[in-house]
């Protein structure tokens, strides 16, 4: 019970601050010294915080389809023998730092929201590509023999034996890919990407602490709420695909 | 008739099957029996090309499977594993409809048949048709595994080890159960064990391997009284011998007429049952339904038939 009611209640609140942020100033002006701005107001908030979830989203998007095509293609026969490749380049997609994506993203690319897309994109590969991989790979090998002695070609088996077997996982793939994102995006701001991150540069330049709480909980908040979400997709389609109760 | 000629099977130099050739009558059960490792798996895997032959070729009504299109081929062959491997995102219904889905057989027609399909394994459609997989005890879901298998009247159908995973009252009725519908449709089966008895009770004829060769191929009464190499005999177990001769055969075929005293025992009851119930109940003949007597000792001249 509390486990929905609690998150309902913080996702109204959020709203009530992200629509009307002025009336929570009592609550951040201990945070501010010298008679600053207790709210950030260069930008609304609201836009802010839209313009970020678009770009998570187009980039939760881009590297799902990705990722998603890769693990396919190398548990397919034809293609097992890419299989370390595919797994070194989302490696290094996850473990080359998303601030030198920007550094070398902005040349080529100019500021604003690409090189941004891009850190995020590739940070994002890995989560998906090993969850699919570990969700196609896993599955009962009696199916997959049953599914082929009945007859299925093997797009057949793909899209309605192993894809639909797999989804659990790579919901989960998805979630922990949005929520690195959720955080990640915010570095967007320093190449002039329109992410929650301006509220919290902006108060790190004025040293104004409530700028960077207010940056940082809509951040959290909403990075939690995705989660909740992710794990209410997952467990129906847990029960679709006959796992778990 | 299913053909197989000069199959060969080699993994890594080392032959699984080596130069089987076998025919298999239609409207029969054929049983592979074997030790593990045997080869009698890999035999039946190539009749529906899981496994390629290295050489050989499988004929099926006169044509060779090794020309057609291997999705189409496997639509028209049953397949029943050991796993079952029902598909367990898919309630019992869908999981039956697979192939004729594959085939694109209308709706109510697949809706009928599934129907049909569940209430020949005596599982209720209202109560079973939309149960998902892991909602199902073994025996429940081995039923609905050979029902999938048949939904689209093959007229072939292969098992591999099917009831390995029962356990033993599991087993027994899954059996009778199988040789209840191959009764009824007549579908061509063939089976794959290594327990010789479920061999016995099932096949019309028994092919007993061992590395990769066909040892002997006949007639349950053939193997059991004139097993053609030791191993065949050992396989059997000269101790069960008796006991497997005697299940070949029902009471009806052996009945006198009398008078006995104690309970009556089913016509259809097997020799072997009746020995039992002799020994059991400390009774030298039987009464059997429907009129007449079983008598111990032509049971046990029945089963002297088999030569030393």
């Amino acid at each position: 019970m509390i486990g929905r009611v609690l998150p309902a209640l913080v996702a109204g609140l959020l709203l009530i601050f992200l629509l009307s942020p002025d009336s929570f100033a009592p609550l951040f002006r201990p945070f501010t010294r010298n008679g600053a701005p207790p709210i950030y107001g260069q930008t609304s908030l609201l836009a802010l915080t839209l313009s970020h979830l678009a770009i998570v989203a187009v980039a939760v998007i881009a590297s799902t389809l990705v990722a998603l095509v890769l693990a396919v293609l190398v548990t397919r026969p034809s293609g097992r023998e890419f299989l370390p490749l595919a797994r070194t380049v989302t490696s290094v997609g996850q473990t080359f730092p998303p601030v030198a994506v920007l550094a070398l993203a902005v040349p080529v690319m100019g500021f604003g929201t690409a090189p941004t897309l891009v850190a995020l994109f590739l940070y994002g590969l890995l989560p998906v590509f090993e969850n699919t991989l570990a969700g196609l790979t896993g599955q009962p090998p009696e199916v997959a023999e049953a599914a082929r002695a009945m007859g299925m070609t093997d797009r057949q088996r793909l899209w309605q034996v192993e894809l639909p077997l797999a989804l659990p996982l790579i919901l989960a793939g998805m979630r922990l890919t949005a929520v690195i994102s959720m955080g990640t995006a915010t570095i967007g701001s320093t190449v002039a990407a329109k992410t929650l991150g301006e509220v919290i540069i902006a108060g790190l330049l004025s040293s104004n602490t409530a700028f960077v709480l207010q940056g940082g909980m809509v951040v959290g908040i909403i990075a939690v709420q995705i989660h909740h979400l992710f794990q209410r997709f997952e467990s129906r389609a847990a029960r679709a695909a006959g796992q778990g109760v | 008739m299913i053909e197989l000629r000069h199959l060969t099977r080699v993994y890594a130099g080392v032959p699984v099957v080596d130069d089987v050739s076998l025919n298999v009558p239609e409207g029969e059960i054929t049983a592979l029996v074997g030790t593990s490792g045997s080869g009698k798996t890999t035999l039946l895997r190539m009749i529906n090309r899981l496994v390629e032959p290295t050489t050989g070729q499988v004929l099926i009504g006169g044509q060779d499977v090794a020309g057609q299109p291997v999705h189409l081929l496997r639509r028209r062959i049953g397949y029943v594993i050991q796993g079952v491997g029902l598909f367990p995102h898919h309630s019992v219904a869908r999981n039956i409809a697979t192939v004729p889905r594959l085939l694109g057989w209308p709706p109510a027609q697949i809706g009928a048949r599934v129907d049909e399909l569940l209430q020949l394994f005596q599982l209720d459609p209202a109560t079973f048709r939309n149960r998902m997989p892991h909602q199902l005890s073994g025996g429940q879901a081995q039923r609905v595994g050979v029902a999938r298998a048949l939904a689209a009247r093959p007229d072939l159908l292969l098992l591999d080890e099917p009831f390995g995973a029962l356990d033993a009252i599991g087993r027994a009725r899954a059996q009778a159960d199988l040789r209840g519908v191959q009764r009824q449709l007549g579908t061509t089966m063939i089976l794959v064990t290594h327990d010789i008895n479920e061999a016995v009770q099932l096949g019309d004829r028994i092919a007993v391997m061992d590395h990769g060769r066909i040892l002997q191929h006949d007639r349950p009464e053939r193997i059991l009284t004139d097993p053609a190499t030791p191993f065949v005999q050992a396989l059997i177990g000269p101790g069960e011998r008796a006991f497997h001769l005697l299940s070949l055969s029902a009471v009806l075929g052996m009945t006198q007429p009398g008078q006995a005293q104690g309970p009556a025992i089913p016509r259809e009851a097997s020799l072997r049952d009746a020995l039992a119930e002799c020994l059991w109940s400390g009774r030298d003949a039987l009464p059997v339904e429907g009129g007449g007597i079983v008598t111990l000792a032509a049971l046990r001249a029945h089963a002297r038939q088999a030569p030393e």
